[in-house]
């Protein structure tokens, strides 16, 4: 009888031919993912009677023909990516804050808030204000996940999701009733900031506007906390081996309120940014879910800074394109989200067939008792082998 | 772009394929990603080469569109009028569409994306299109923008919209004479004039027929979102009201209606066939001559900014065959119908009371059109208060 | 001032606690495997999708339910493949499902958005005409189906052997494999339980409750069941009380703009999302007593021993 049997995958980087090998299995994991999303993705435009290489054009290429496509791109991509720096330091952790959405809302309602009320117009430190009260915001909507989290054992997932509603409709409160625009007829949105306010725009003609740029040196903090820190390699262990970090004295409070703050401001950052830069007053749809697309972004990066960069931009384009398309192809706007789901699932496969090997063997006969056997031979931690492993599986 | 393509290739094929190994390694996925993003760009973009607009083109007319065009109500009364125009002006101009586009700033990204491609003339149907669309007109100064039922106005961005409310009012003389319970409900969408003016003209002929009548509000905060409006229906129902309409965009309440047997009136294209069994009557719009007018206006170069505002005589509104009603009701509202038309009959004439009590408008006198377009305040008989 | 009939805001509410119900108790059955699957929103739009194009199609309710859930079985087996043969990150792999399916329900249902139905007949109840009460027996199938569905997975968890074994491999699956049950293959037949409720409850939107097809109808309901089942303290029975609680505040949010409350609508929105994570807190301090029912291995990737 022939079975199906999966290996670890195992290579010795330090011998060029292993190396060698390795960085095939990773090229390919990078290539197929994307080969696979284009290709069924090309599917779905050929069922809808659409040529493929036409619509696959449309998606992905004429958004970028032009300085308005490419400014825009960044302006999509920028909180993005600024969000997924931001998860990267709980995602590496293991603490699952899945309610960077809520964060970003509050950043945004901390910014106009700030503009609103705190800071007197000319006063030159009125947009660093601005940001801070973003940073502060976001930062305290992910500090009440992590008291949950660290002093009540509350699962991380389902309250910093909870939170995202709750973040939601205070926002929609908010632009409803008390800062509600005097002179807007009752649509719900603010007041417009004045000029002095609002950042510079880069480009003539364009909104490409200096925050975002605030995604490099948010970049650079990311790889040199992640990467060179003592807080980095704290992270690192405490993702990966929890037991091991408590011994190494990390504690895991620290690192859980840390992460989640860090993760938090960022996401404020962002949401203050979007105001400050973009859009000028609050807004009840102010995030188009940027939230929950930066958890689809920091995966695609391989939770790496500069792969956050390059899945933010990759990502963007799938939301130009989706825009692209409806006028070209009279697709669904929301087809972006069938790339973006093809995206993420392809590579999950990968990342399991990169670390992994598959393999077709004959099954030797075991006696019944073997199956209880083989899980005595675990290690005395059973954890370790499977079911708190933290290894982030891509 | 055409210049960037060797080069990316290059690079994407450099990153993906020589670059030294040991750094590959460390950036890892990161480098992989954007050689792989480099390369299937370039490779797409060698695939199909962009095609290029000819020279002496048409007029390009886009019209953006708040909700889908199959919502059958308010998008897709513009959707017949972009129609009308391709029809009337064949090969003289080539319009488009793009629909579910969000009010906010997302908006303008579409309005800067329509303006780049060369599109000139844009119709926007949301209120809240308005500021992105100033916003992009900067873009080009040669482009203008209308936006219906539009909060502002600039050179280049004008707003149009039809009086509503007059349709509104002949419905509510219809539910004044068919109510049994004397209640009416009405499924809101936002606070805004021109919904606030609805409900009040909607009030105002219920009570010409019925003075005792009344009218219950359900908000649902958004113009598009059926499972909420059907939510908002039920509960308007339970709250015993016999007659349903509503300022949403979907057929939504209608199938509520149908499900409970009871009457309602359908919004902005004749919603008949959604419920051919209570049905009443659709306000529909007719965008089709504005359209037209403004199309033939910029193509003359006479478009100018403003903000037109036309009713059952300026050809922007009329209301869909009267069904499930007695003939004498039907007969009482083709009257009233003729009296708007004629301008025989003021919808908003003195005394009105608001809900505080206060007397806006004495005995007399009529609401002018600066108090219509802010109007803020619910006359005495509605339940329900500004969110 | 205001008359409220009872009887209607009870109709009402059960109405909008149907596609909850439904979802959430089919998520119940996943989680108490110890899978969370986010997925949920995803795969109650493709119901919603498929179920209605299946009904303009046919014609039959029934094949239109049936072929609701049997896509959104069919669907969450994808997410299925990933988390479990592929050992993916859960927490990606639903968000992933939840995106894709979102999109394929927009492309899926473009050429059917505008298309009515009459609504979905319901259950005539004998007598009804007697006393305005008995009205209050008549609902959708899908509604009794919910409650038939709730008291099967009571019985299920907690009076089969079946549920016994799935529970096992919830609370330990390292235990469970140890003793010789198949881990993966129980957890792929409780995602596609899941799957199939969650198809139903979308369907349920778009065929009785609008009823038409509109792209994202769910509007976030696949969130809430998700929370209704830590709601629920991951029993069965609880679920209807949350469910009830759950819709009631919808509803009623909509009832209480009648009373010009001094409370803002918003804040009464909130109200469930907040009861969730007060409930969670509690929950973590029972776990902390060991005496909750929160399946230990929820979340976590099985990887069996080689």
């Amino acid at each position: 009888m022939l079975i199906v049997r999966i290996e670890p995958r195992e290579f010795d980087t330090t011998s060029t031919q292993g190396a060698r090998a390795h960085l095939r299995v990773l090229g390919l994991a990078a290539v197929v993912p994307l080969l696979v999303s284009l290709l069924l993705g090309g599917l779905i435009f050929l069922s809808n009677g659409i040529p493929p290489l036409h619509g696959l054009h449309a998606f992905f290429i004429a958004p970028l023909s032009d300085r308005l496509g490419l400014t825009e791109l960044l302006v999509k991509a920028a909180p993005l990516a600024l969000i997924a720096c931001g998860l990267l330091f709980v995602f590496r952790a293991n603490v699952w804050n899945i309610g960077a959405e809520g964060q970003f809302i509050l950043g945004a309602i901390g910014a106009t808030g700030t503009a609103l009320f705190l800071v007197p117009q000319d006063s030159p430190f009125c947009l660093p204000a601005l940001f801070l009260g973003g940073v502060i915001a976001g930062a305290a909507w992910a500090g009440v996940v992590a008291w949950l989290r660290a002093h009540l054992r509350v699962n991380e997932i389902l309250c910093s999701l909870m939170l995202v509603y709750v973040a939601q409709l205070l926002l929609h409160w908010l632009v409803q009733s008390p800062w509600r625009d005097p002179q807007g007829y009752n649509f719900p949105e603010t007041a417009l900031f004045e000029s002095s306010l609002m950042l510079p725009i880069l480009v003539e003609r364009t909104r490409l506007h200096l925050g975002v740029l605030f995604v490099v040196p948010a970049v650079a903090l990311t790889w040199l906390l992640l990467n060179r820190s003592l807080f980095g390699l704290a992270i690192s262990v405490a993702g990966r081996a929890p037991r091991a970090a408590r011994f190494a004295g990390f504690s895991q409070k620290r690192i859980i309120w840390m992460t989640l703050l860090v993760s938090g401001g960022f996401a404020g950052l962002a949401g203050a940014v979007e105001v400050v830069g973009l859009t000028g007053q609050l807004v009840p749809r102010i995030s188009p879910g940027y939230g929950f697309t930066a958890i689809i972004v920091a995966f695609l990066g391989g939770l790496h800074p500069l792969g956050v960069v390059a899945a933010a931009l990759l990502v963007a384009l799938t939301y130009l394109g989706g825009e692209a398309a409806q006028v070209t192809t009279q697709l669904p706007y929301a087809a972006a989200g069938i790339f973006q789901g093809l995206l993420l699932f392809s590579v999950l496969a990968f990342g399991f067939f990169s670390r992994h090997r598959v393999r077709f063997t004959r099954a030797v006969q075991r006696p019944a008792g073997q199956v209880l056997q083989a899980s005595a031979n675990l290690p005395a931690n059973p954890s370790a082998n499977s079911s708190t492993n933290p290894r982030v599986d891509l | 772009m055409v210049y960037l393509l060797p080069t990316g290739l290059h690079l994407g094929l450099h990153l993906v394929l020589h670059a030294s190994l040991r750094r590959c390694l460390r950036m890892g996925l990161a480098v992989r990603f954007l050689g792989v993003l480099v390369l299937v760009v370039g490779l797409c973009a060698l695939g199909v080469a962009p095609a290029h607009g000819q020279e002496d083109s048409p007029l390009k007319v886009a019209f953006v569109y708040l909700g889908p065009i199959g919502d059958h109500g308010w998008s897709y009364g513009h959707e017949q009028g972009r129609l009308a125009v391709q029809k009337h002006f064949g090969a003289q101009v080539e319009t488009h569409f793009v629909e579910k586009i969000p009010e906010g700033p997302e908006s303008e990204r579409v309005f800067a994306r329509l303006i780049q491609d060369g599109y000139k003339l844009i119709f926007a149907n949301g209120y809240g299109h308005t500021r992105s669309a100033i916003r992009a007109a900067r873009l080009d100064p040669e482009v203008r923008l209308e936006v219906a039922t539009g909060s502002e106005t600039s050179p280049q961005v004008a707003l149009y919209s039809a009086r509503f409310y007059e349709g509104r009012y002949i419905a509510g003389v219809i539910a004044g004479h068919l109510s049994q319970s004397g209640t009416a409900g009405y499924i809101a969408s936002l606070p805004v004039p021109e919904v606030v003016r609805g409900i009040n003209a909607f009030l105002l002929g219920m009570r010409s027929v019925n003075p005792d009548a009344r009218l219950r509000l359900a908000w649902v905060h958004a113009w598009y979102d059926p499972p909420r409006e059907a939510d908002a229906a039920r509960v308007l129902i339970g709250r015993g009201a016999d007659i349903l309409t509503q300022h949403t965009d979907s057929t939504a309440a209608l199938g509520v209606a149908a499900e409970q047997g009871v009457k309602a009136f359908g919004l902005a294209s004749d919603m008949h066939h959604f419920a051919p069994e209570i049905h009443l009557s659709s306000i529909v719009n007719l965008w089709d001559s504005y359209y037209i007018e403004r199309v033939s206006a910029y193509l003359d170069g006479t478009w100018q900014s403003g903000r037109a505002w036309r009713g059952f005589d300026g050809g922007m509104l009329e209301m869909s065959a009267y069904h499930n009603m007695p003939a004498e009701v039907a007969e009482a509202a083709r009257r009233v119908e003729a009296q708007i038309r004629a301008g025989d009959l003021q919808i908003f004439a003195g005394p009105l009371i608001d809900q505080a009590g206060a007397q806006r408008i004495a005995a007399g006198a009529v609401l002018d059109d600066t108090a219509l377009l802010s109007m803020d305040w619910f006359l005495d008989g509605v339940d329900g208060s500004l969110p | 001032m205001l008359e409220i009939s009872w009887l209607a805001i009870a109709l009402t509410i059960a109405a909008a606690s149907t596609p909850l119900l439904l979802a959430a108790a089919g998520e119940l059955v996943v989680e108490r495997a110890g899978v969370l699957n986010l997925g949920l929103e995803g795969m109650m739009l493709m119901g919603a999708v498929i179920g209605f194009i299946v009904k303009v199609e046919s014609g039959s309710w029934f094949v239109a339910c049936l072929a609701a859930a049997c896509v959104g079985a069919l669907f969450s087996q994808a997410f299925a493949f990933f988390v479990l043969t592929l050992r993916a990150n859960q927490v990606a792999a639903g968000l992933a499902l939840t995106i894709l399916g979102g999109g394929l329900a927009a492309v899926l249902g473009a050429g059917y958005v505008g298309v009515s139905l009459a609504p979905m007949p319901r259950i005539p109840v004998v007598g009804s005409e007697l006393h305005p009460w008995l009205g209050l027996l008549e609902h959708s199938p899908l509604f009794w189906l919910g409650l038939l569905v709730v008291v099967g997975v009571q019985w299920f968890l907690f009076h089969s052997r079946a549920g016994l074994v799935l529970r096992a491999v919830g609370d330990s699956h390292d235990s469970a494999h140890a003793l010789g049950y198949s881990v993966l293959k129980v957890r792929a037949l409780a995602i596609a339980f899941g799957g199939a409720m969650a198809g139903l409850g979308g369907a349920y939107l778009s065929l009785v409750h609008t009823p038409l097809w509109s792209e994202g109808m769910t509007a976030g309901r696949g969130w809430i069941a998700l929370a209704l089942v830590v709601f629920a303290f991951w029993r069965p029975w609880r679920l209807l009380f949350g469910t009830f609680f759950f819709a009631s505040v919808t509803i009623l949010e909509i009832y209480a703009q009648g009373f010009s409350l001094a409370v803002p609508p918003q804040f009464f929105a909130m109200l469930p999302y907040l009861a969730t994570i007060a409930i969670l807190v509690f929950l973590s301090s029972a776990y902390w007593r060991g005496r909750s029912d929160a399946p230990a291995a929820l979340g976590k990737t099985f990887a069996p021993p080689y």
